[in-house]
């Protein structure tokens, strides 16, 4: 199988203060494919989604070594664009936070930021991002309402199309479904598979039902460690680590 | 039992607190609204006619000169203290102490202050500008205070959506984050209003007590609360004093329900 390197993460370790939340972790991430983050609590799959946009740069006292590179090319080099670095790599956060904007002003927020003023193009991006997320049938008559007025779970696609709007080529997902009762879970889980299509997926997750019935690619980690990374189903029937045999077996975690 | 002692105290601090306004309006209204003449409202004062309407017109002055000044040098310092300064710099420390101790020094000390600096050692004179320029100092802790309040409570989830746009520091600010926090801003600016409305002690020494209308920025005036003060203290035209109060009263109430109005209007249409 021939395979392209999106994201190469290469001995990063991370530091909070004094606290070293990451020892050096070594990743690759695969075009087109989703890559799940599984692993207990406070083992690093947050604060390694983190630094592939640099995130982590919001962080005070925040503070990496090692390299991260997108298609071949060091995120953390002083010649990067952060605002573009975040244009190709988006993201969706653990709790939906639409702005307390219309949902057609959600969506055209980042074209607008990266210089869309063009009222059909921008209309035009709107409807296809609300389509890709699988959410146009349900807003498409009130695009003029405001955000905050739908469900968790609607919101949390409109949070899905509003990061498609600016034509990433890679979007992050932390816990995007955590805060999600079963049903939207499951529709956000559908979409996610579908989006794979055309975009690079990585997806933290507490769940690990979800990693093993949509990703390709699972990355074990503990303590700031990541112990094995594999193909999902390699690693869910057959790990080659005590330690993921087991966490995915429910016996600590 | 407690429950009972207690729901009980908490209705009757209500209802005291409740009576007591009652109270006061009521007594100003009886004691002042007779005394509302069309003389009061005449555009030249004498001695006579005791008019309130150069005091009202200052006051107007007075408070659109300070808000301009304040409004923006406090907004922009709270985006500054919330967005960009780095919390544990020095610098930071000491603007966010300033503020607080600025906010609790007794208006009389601004008096002497204005008076001892824009008035004396800048030449000003008692006048307009340094009335303006020192309650200009008295309201900024009140709007920055405000300002960084709202910031605050907007989160950083919002922040965070936004940033991870693309969209930079800026952009954020003003398209995302002002936008949710510009009633409790305007809420601010409102309550400075109202200080510099009631204000006396600060103005006495700094914009004079002229009874009519400033012809410049130079020139000394008196605002309403301050008219009313010599009025009354003066022994000669109590009534009139009252009247004047009704005035006042009816001010600060518009401004209030103004500002209620407009907070509602701005977090309701949330676009």
């Amino acid at each position: 199988m021939s395979r392209t390197n999106k994201i190469t993460v290469r001995d990063l370790k991370l530091w909070y203060g004094d606290f070293e939340a990451l020892h050096g972790v070594d990743l690759d991430i695969y075009e087109k494919e989703i890559t799940a983050f599984i692993g207990p609590s406070g083992c690093g799959k947050s604060t390694l989604i983190k630094t592939l946009n640099r995130m982590n740069d919001l962080v005070e006292n925040c503070r990496i070594e090692g390299t991260v590179e997108l298609d071949g090319k060091d995120i953390y080099s002083r010649k990067v664009e952060l605002n573009n670095l975040r244009k190709r790599v988006g993201m969706v956060f653990q709790q939906p936070n639409p702005f307390p904007k219309s949902i057609y002003d959600n969506i055209a927020f980042g074209p607008r930021t990266h210089g869309i003023k063009n009222k059909s193009e921008l209309d035009e991006i709107v409807e296809k991002s609300l389509k890709q997320a699988a959410i146009w049938d349900e807003v498409k008559d009130h695009l003029d309402r405001n955000a905050l007025s739908i469900s968790g779970g609607q919101q949390q696609r409109i949070c899905i199309a509003r990061a498609l709007a600016v034509e990433p080529e890679v979007l992050l997902m932390d816990e995007p479904t955590s805060a999600l009762d079963p049903i939207s879970t499951s529709k956000i889980e559908d979409l996610v598979s579908e989006l794979k299509n055309e975009y690079t997926i990585v997806m933290v997750t507490h769940n690990m039902q979800q990693a093993s019935r949509i990703s390709d690619r699972t990355a074990f980690f503990l303590n700031g460690n990541i112990i094995e990374q594999d193909e999902t189903r390699k690693i869910f029937t057959n790990p080659s680590e005590t330690e993921t045999d087991n966490y995915i077996s429910g016996r600590f975690g | 039992m407690v429950s009972k002692l207690m729901k009980g105290l908490v209705y009757a601090s209500s209802v005291f607190t409740f009576g007591m306004l009652g109270y006061l309006v009521i007594y100003i209204l009886i004691n002042g609204v007779r005394f509302l003449t069309p003389s009061l409202f005449s555009w030249q004062y004498s001695t006579s006619n005791v008019s309130m309407m150069p005091a009202l017109m200052t006051t107007l002055m007075v408070v659109a000169g300070t808000l301009l000044i304040a409004t923006p040098i406090g907004v922009f310092t709270g985006f500054y203290l919330v967005d960009y300064a780095d919390r544990k710099n020095p610098v930071v420390r000491a603007v966010g102490m300033a503020t607080d101790t600025l906010a609790g020094i007794p208006s009389i000390i601004y008096g002497l202050f204005g008076m001892l600096f824009f008035v004396i050692f800048l030449e000003f004179q008692f006048s307009l500008i340094a009335g303006i320029l020192t309650v200009t100092i008295m309201s900024l802790p009140v709007i920055i205070r405000a300002t960084e309040e709202a910031l605050i409570a907007t989160g950083m989830p919002i922040r965070q959506a936004s940033y991870a746009l693309g969209a930079g520091k800026l952009r954020t600010l003003f398209k995302v984050v002002l936008p949710v926090a510009m009633p409790g801003i305007l809420s601010g600016v409102i309550l400075a209003t109202g200080r510099i409305v009631g204000e006396t002690a600060a103005l006495m020494f700094t914009l004079g007590t002229a009874t009519n209308l400033p012809g410049s920025l130079f020139a000394s005036g008196r605002t309403l609360s301050l008219h009313m003060y010599i009025l009354s203290q003066e022994g000669r035209h109590v009534n009139e004093a009252y009247a004047t109060a009704v005035v006042l009263l009816v001010f600060v109430l518009v401004i209030n329900a103004l500002s209620t109005l407009v907070s509602k209007r701005l977090a309701g249409g949330g676009k």
